[in-house]
């Protein structure tokens, strides 16, 4: 196995993969942060106490339901887009193209939703 | 090979290890979460969110169908969205989406922790975290 890779971690960040490398690293950090997400969510529902209940007054405020939303609904649909590809790979010659639809639908479903969040949040909900 | 493995159908490519099942399960795992999903979202629509819900509100009773997700908002009477019917779907996604995500932890891992004893730690661990976080979990949905 390639395990000696002997890359470090400066070239791994200027490594220019464009918007296939783009989403790659998203749907990392989507997908962490989403795991790390529901971990405390479940710990701090299932033991309650101050340490939970301050958690979940993180959770509820809108600047960070923007912020987890982003990673949420990108790995989702990016996620779908993975999953079609490899389940049809004939498609995978097109995956430069598939990455555009999927920005298409991401950026209006999540527009409108942030859209919603930031209203009821500044109008103090 | 590389070019060529893209033409064979998802059982011509062996199905012979642990990675390679996982791999299938975390794509069927996403189809089904995506079913799941939308079944919680057309629920709410039909139980009123129309009226009562935001978008944002919906979403997020989609993503885990449990009662207390729709607490904070306009819906009048929330016993139709603590049914044991809505508790087994909460409960569904529930197990499906943590093997998927603790199962995606172990592949970021194996990214980076490349010894024998390192990856068997992380094996481990993922097994210990996938039964607790399925357990409290089920009692969270079952209780709430
Ligand atoms: C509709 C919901 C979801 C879809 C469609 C989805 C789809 C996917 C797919 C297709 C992959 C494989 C990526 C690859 O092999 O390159 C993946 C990886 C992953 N998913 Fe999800 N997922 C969803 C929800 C979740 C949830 C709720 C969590 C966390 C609890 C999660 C955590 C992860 C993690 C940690 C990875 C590994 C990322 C990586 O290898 O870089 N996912 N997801």
């Amino acid at each position: 196995m390639g395990l000696k890779r002997n890359v470090s971690l400066g070239t791994g960040l200027r490594y220019k993969g464009g918007g296939p490398m783009l989403v790659f690293v998203l749907h990392r950090i989507g997908g962490l942060g989403m795991a790390t997400f529901v971990t405390i969510h479940i710990l701090s529902s299932f033991f309650g106490g101050d340490i939970g209940q301050f958690a979940n007054q993180i959770y509820e405020n809108w600047v960070f339901q923007i912020f987890i939303f982003f990673f949420v609904l990108f790995h989702a649909i990016n996620g779908l887009r993975i999953t079609i590809l490899d389940l049809w790979p004939k498609l995978i010659p097109y995956q430069r193209e598939a990455i555009w639809v999927e920005w298409a639908v991401f950026l209006p479903i999540y527009a409108l939703a942030a859209f919603v969040i930031l209203r009821t949040g500044l109008a103090g909900g | 090979m590389a070019s060529k493995s893209r033409n064979l159908s998802i059982t011509g490519r062996g199905l012979t290890n642990f990675e390679s099942i996982m791999w299938v399960f975390t794509r069927l795992s996403a189809l089904g979460m995506y079913a799941l999903i939308l079944f919680a979202i057309i629920g709410a629509l039909i139980m009123g969110a129309r009226n009562n819900m935001n978008m944002a509100d919906v979403l997020r009773w989609g993503f885990m169908p449990n009662v207390t997700h729709v607490a904070s908002t306009d819906v009048p009477d929330t016993a139709p969205f603590a049914t044991p019917f809505w508790k087994l779907v909460a409960s569904a996604l529930l197990l499906v989406a943590t093997a998927h995500g603790v199962h995606g932890l172990v592949v970021i891992a194996d990214d980076y922790i490349t010894s024998e004893g390192g990856r068997k730690i992380v094996r481990l661990l993922s097994i210990i975290m996938m039964v607790s976080m399925s357990l409290m979990g089920l009692y969270i949905i079952w209780t709430s």
